[in-house]
């Protein structure tokens, strides 16, 4: 098992003709069974051509309709990302990964609101993963977004991260030791964006084949903290936590458009000590994560 | 992107919101000439620099007479003015504001900012304008009113008149308070602010309602369809070696310690900081160079890191997943000869061909310490610079 997604994922990429989008989709198909998740793409102006042997549709809805798939990547450039988003939602797909780095703000608030209301409403309920995040991947078996593939290794600890990098540096660590990944997660650095850390570690304490997490966060936001106080209530499995940004001045956007401290409590420090307070197993030594997560096994 | 008070002011007016005439003014001359023009008997001679604080560090003076006002603006331009937010070399003033002085009952203090927890735009009001906000907040939090708004549907009446009512205003006042509420909150939409504000807003003795102060900030990844925005860019308030850096896609910010890092990817380069004080030094910047490194931009990455004068080794930190080792490996080597790299240098590489990158640094010829670990990096780095 794994969370979000598996082998017999069915995923349309919107954007697939653009250059990022080809690159991707190519490395995608290459790993695991990537050959037979892949099954559309969308493009209005190509629909009935196809490239990689996928065939292209008009749009999401008919791509669905056509392939039986469930789930979106997006690489639509920031001026047309947030459209996309909402004609993935309104073609009722279960999950939406949006990779697309600097999506105006204001786009995301409005896209977000509609999806909350389209729920309330009694729509169907379409997870969204990012924007501006690496994707995410379940080893040996399908990986959807921009991430090394060949770092991966399957097995038992989940890995989520607001960073790309920094994900691939934790699972990285885990693999050299020796330690698989049931999925690792990107959520992206965007200060409005889709699924969250408590959602993850939501999804990773439900899964049987997940036996710890390590949980990365950085500053700025309430995120890794709400997630500290679910998992200390809830959380079954141990968890070893990291944010970046201890050196990070106050006012300053770290590369991040949500890395940013605003107030006293999404700095590194305070989000490190409610983590710990939480029952995480917290460092300050990021080279430390996949050892201390063997400790606990 | 930050902007001046004189052009969040115009924003502002174009949006309803009453505000005190004034007249942007770069010389003494240009001031006396603007107080004279305004006319009546006390005006506001304000420093225009992008940092708050400007009051208590003595760039915003009232004058009675016109000769106050050529005396405050000779003392102001050209000063290095130091607030909270200027660090200790201050910033140099350019640029003044002359206004008409304003006839102050009570201020208040009125935001619009982006809120995460709850992905809708916070609408904030409080009865102590005037004050920095986040001591109000630390204080007498309860004094902070909060309204929590659709993007799509806007501030409504009923909102706008909660807040209104919860900060006191008085009732024959309530319904310019309102209009200017939704007028701060349409401009905030409409320019792709990411933070924008009045303190204070006053109540006049006539009643009026006026933004005595206006504090932008903008969402950067909607500039391109802002150019109205883009052209309030004043380039002498940014940081010059962020400036060069933007310019070739690199995300630069400059930090006091000494030693330089250069990382791929935003998370990753806030660890390798990290690591660095973990292991007893200071990171003297924070650098990203993004997905797709070139030889061009790792040289560039470099040259900024030195023209710091406090640097004393530089630690590269490269993930290789898309962008290969060997791609930052020959771009390292280049970069550190065409600057004819004097300090310690330490190289941790690690993912996509990895070994043939390593390679290219030890046939180099060039002193490059090679790590395994961000830790071993770190630790390497920070032995030689002591």
């Amino acid at each position: 098992m794994s969370i979000l997604i598996n082998k017999d994922t069915k995923i349309i990429t919107q954007g697939i003709t653009g250059k990022t989008g080809q690159f991707h989709t190519e490395k995608c198909q290459e790993y695991a069974n990537g050959k037979n998740c892949f099954v559309a793409g969308v493009n209005p102006k190509k629909a009935g051509e196809s490239i990689f042997g996928i065939p292209i549709y008009a749009s999401v809805k008919e791509a669905a309709a056509q392939t039986g798939a469930t789930v979106s990547v997006i690489y639509v450039p920031p001026p047309g990302a947030a459209a996309a988003i909402w004609e993935a939602v309104e073609a009722d797909l279960d999950l939406v990964i949006c990779i697309t780095e600097g999506i105006p703000v204001r786009d995301m608030l409005v896209v977000r609101n509609k999806m909350k209301k389209r729920e309330a409403a009694g729509g169907k309920k379409t997870l969204l993963l990012g924007p501006n995040c690496p994707g995410l991947i379940t080893p040996d078996e399908v990986k959807i977004g921009i991430m090394p593939g060949h770092i991966h290794r399957k097995g038992r600890i989940g890995v989520v991260s607001r960073s790309g990098t920094l994900t691939y540096e934790a699972v990285g660590q885990l693999t050299e030791i020796g330690l698989g990944q049931s999925s690792a997660v990107g959520i992206g650095g965007d200060p409005i964006n889709g699924l969250k850390h408590i959602e993850i570690m939501q999804l990773f304490n439900d899964d049987p084949d997940t036996d710890a997490v390590i949980m990365i966060g950085e500053i700025g936001g309430p995120d890794e903290a709400n997630a500290a106080l679910w998992c200390k209530a809830n959380m079954k499995k141990p968890v070893v936590g990291f944010i970046a940004g201890v050196t990070a001045p106050a006012g300053k956007r770290m590369g991040h458009a949500g890395a940013l401290i605003s107030g006293g409590a999404d700095t590194a420090e305070a989000k490190l000590a409610i983590m710990e307070e939480c029952g995480f197993t917290v460092t300050r030594d990021p080279s430390e994560m996949a050892k201390l997560i063997k400790s606990m096994i | 992107m930050k902007i001046h008070e004189y052009q969040g002011k115009e924003l502002l007016k174009k949006f309803g919101v009453v505000v005190p005439r004034g007249v942007f003014c770069p010389t003494v001359e240009d001031a006396v000439k603007a107080a004279e023009t305004l006319g009546g008997k006390v005006w506001v001679v304000k420093a225009q620099i992008h940092a708050g604080g400007r009051g208590k560090g003595g760039g915003v003076k009232v004058a009675k007479s016109l000769d106050e006002v050529r005396q405050y603006a000779s003392q102001i331009l050209g000063m290095q003015l130091v607030t909270h937010q200027t660090g200790p070399q201050g910033q140099k003033v350019r640029r003044l504001l002359i206004e008409e002085g304003a006839d102050i009952r009570k201020e208040y203090y009125v935001a619009a900012l982006t809120d995460r927890a709850t992905q809708t735009v916070a609408m904030m009001a409080s009865s102590e304008g005037g004050m920095d906000i986040e001591e109000v907040a630390h204080k007498t939090p309860e004094k902070i009113i909060k309204v929590f708004v659709d993007p799509e549907d806007g501030l409504t009446d009923a909102q706008a008149g909660q807040l209104a009512d919860g900060i006191g205003v008085p009732a024959e006042s309530r319904d310019k308070a309102v209009a200017t509420l939704k007028g701060l909150f349409k401009c905030y939409m409409e320019t792709d602010a990411s933070l924008a504000e009045i303190n204070p807003l006053i109540l006049e003795g006539n009643g009026n309602i006026k933004a005595l102060d206006a504090k932008f900030n903008f969402d950067s990844n909607a500039l391109y369809r802002q150019p109205e925005i883009v052209a309030y860019r004043d380039l002498d308030e940014e940081d010059p070696d962020e400036l060069e850096a933007s310019k070739f896609d690199l995300s630069y910010i400059s930090l006091d310690g000494n030693i330089g890092c250069l990382v791929n990817g935003a998370g990753l380069a806030m660890a390798t900081m990290d690591t660095i004080k973990f292991f007893g030094a200071e990171p003297a910047n924070f650098l990203d160079v993004g997905g797709g490194a070139t030889t061009e931009k790792v040289t560039e990455a470099f040259q900024i890191m030195l023209r710091n004068p406090k640097v004393k080794g530089i630690l590269v930190n490269i993930f290789g997943g898309i962008m290969r080792c060997d791609t930052i490996a020959t771009g390292v080597v280049a970069a550190a000869r065409e600057t004819h790299l004097s300090v310690p240098l330490v190289v941790r590489m690690k993912g996509t061909n990895e070994d043939i990158g390593k390679k290219i640094l030890s046939e180099s010829g060039l002193p490059i310490i090679t790590a395994d670990s961000m830790a071993e990096a770190a630790t390497k780095i920070v032995a030689a610079v002591s």
